[in-house]
């Protein structure tokens, strides 16, 4: 992943590295992007491969960004283990139907697009990057409202599936307004915000919002605390193999 | 530190700005509006400052690498590029020719986004097919060949065809 380095972004020596902030949204993005990635020579149509892979793509670009604030890019990506990743447990979830997949982008693409408009409005390390980022995330969540309309709003077999997504995935939602400290955001107006946007479409796809409690009683903030759901090892191990068995290796 | 670029400064900008697109090679790096600064800081030693159009852009590598042979090529020795984040590159940066020698390449250009950055997308309206001109043109996939662009088809001539997104 080496590149040019992004120079107008990480703070002057004299201040500490906002590592804690950086490492959960740099994971958060990186682990989306694993997981959509996954999709590639899978996906139903040949425009959806290629979508996803371009939101992929977004997600990468960003973790880079985001994980160089807080040290070299490629140690934090590959050599890191399970337990010192800062993800929320929702975007490591297992791809599952397409239906699942677009619910898991609902979700977090409707979070943070707020969260990055908020962090691009505010001072600090991370208002470049959000001011970029909001514009490309615009896209991935006009992306995923769009998909939960024709699936909610389709056939009966959508239908179900595209609500069994949305049931699924709800429980893993609460996370994702856990402050992170270090970082400029009003967490409940955010909360605030996500819900009834997120009730919004889900009301239009002719759907049902879960009514479920957006936290199992272990699960609150855990995977910002580095505690995983078990397919993450999984994916790690997929994800860091190649980086691990030629250490140093480039193309 | 803001100073009038020196006669040299102004000779390697164009240089540099004349660096063709990796992706679309029909627009220089001028036209897409990526190139943010030159500045000569010692003799043979050139810093120049680039800003990616998507955080994820794969061609920044190309570029600053591309922009290096070229101000090599004509003396500089050292020659670091930057990448700058803010402010952020907008479709809005893509200058009038750019935009022309887009439509005429078959890519269908970006409508001005105005003043609400980060507001809502815009959809549907006014997406002039680049091979026939008309505007009855239908959205098939927000993401096409590449992040920056959505696939359309035109309603009139049945040809597919890209479009470069507003950002």
């Amino acid at each position: 992943m080496k590149s040019v380095p992004v120079t107008d972004t990480p703070a002057p020596a004299a201040e500490p590295r906002p590592a804690t902030a950086a490492l959960a949204l740099g994971d958060d993005a990186l682990v989306l992007s694993h997981r959509l990635g996954e999709w590639a020579g899978h996906a139903p149509v040949l425009e959806e491969e290629v979508a996803l892979a371009n939101i992929a793509l977004d997600l990468l670009g960003q973790a880079r960004t985001l994980l160089s604030l807080a040290g070299d890019e490629d140690e934090l990506a590959y050599l890191r283990e399970e337990r010192a990743f800062r993800n929320t447990q929702l975007v490591e979830q297992p791809n599952g139907d397409f239906a699942h997949t677009i619910a898991r982008q609902l979700y977090f693409s409707t979070y943070q697009h707020l969260l990055y408009g908020q962090l691009a409005a505010a001072e600090g390390p991370f208002a470049p990057l959000a001011g970029k980022a909001v514009k490309e995330v615009a896209y991935h969540r006009d992306h995923a409202e769009h998909w939960t309309l024709r699936l909610g709003d389709g056939t009966e077999e959508s239908h179900a599936r595209m609500q069994r997504g949305l049931d699924a995935l709800w429980r893993y939602t609460g996370e994702l307004f856990e402050p992170v400290e270090e970082l400029p955001v009003d967490w409940s107006a955010l909360r605030e915000g996500w819900l009834s946007a997120v009730t919004a479409v889900v009301e239009r796809a002719t759907l049902t919002l879960p009514s479920g409690p957006q936290n199992g009683a272990w699960t609150a903030g855990a995977g910002r605390q580095g505690i995983h759901t078990e397919p993450f090892g999984r994916m790690l191990a997929e994800m860091q193999h190649l980086h691990r068995s030629h250490p140093g290796a480039s193309w | 530190m803001v100073s009038t670029p020196t006669v040299l400064e102004e000779r390697l900008r164009a240089l540099a700005g004349a660096v063709p697109d990796p992706e679309l090679p029909v627009l220089t790096l001028a036209e897409l509006g990526v190139l943010r600064g030159l500045h000569v800081t010692g003799p043979g030693r050139v810093e120049v400052e680039l800003t990616p159009t998507y955080t994820g852009c794969p061609a920044v590598e190309a570029m600053s690498a591309d922009i290096e042979r070229v101000l090599h090529e004509h003396g500089q020795a050292e020659v670091s590029v930057r990448t700058v984040l803010s402010p952020a590159w907008s479709t809005d940066d893509i200058t009038a020719e750019g935009r022309r020698k887009l439509e005429e390449f078959g890519i269908a250009p970006p409508r001005p986004t105005g003043p609400a950055a980060g507001g809502p997308i815009m959809v549907g309206l006014g997406i002039r097919c680049p091979h026939c001109g008309s505007t009855e043109t239908t959205l098939l996939s927000r993401f096409s060949s590449t992040a920056c662009k959505a696939l359309r088809r035109c309603e009139a001539c049945r040809e597919p065809f890209d479009h470069f997104k507003e950002l």
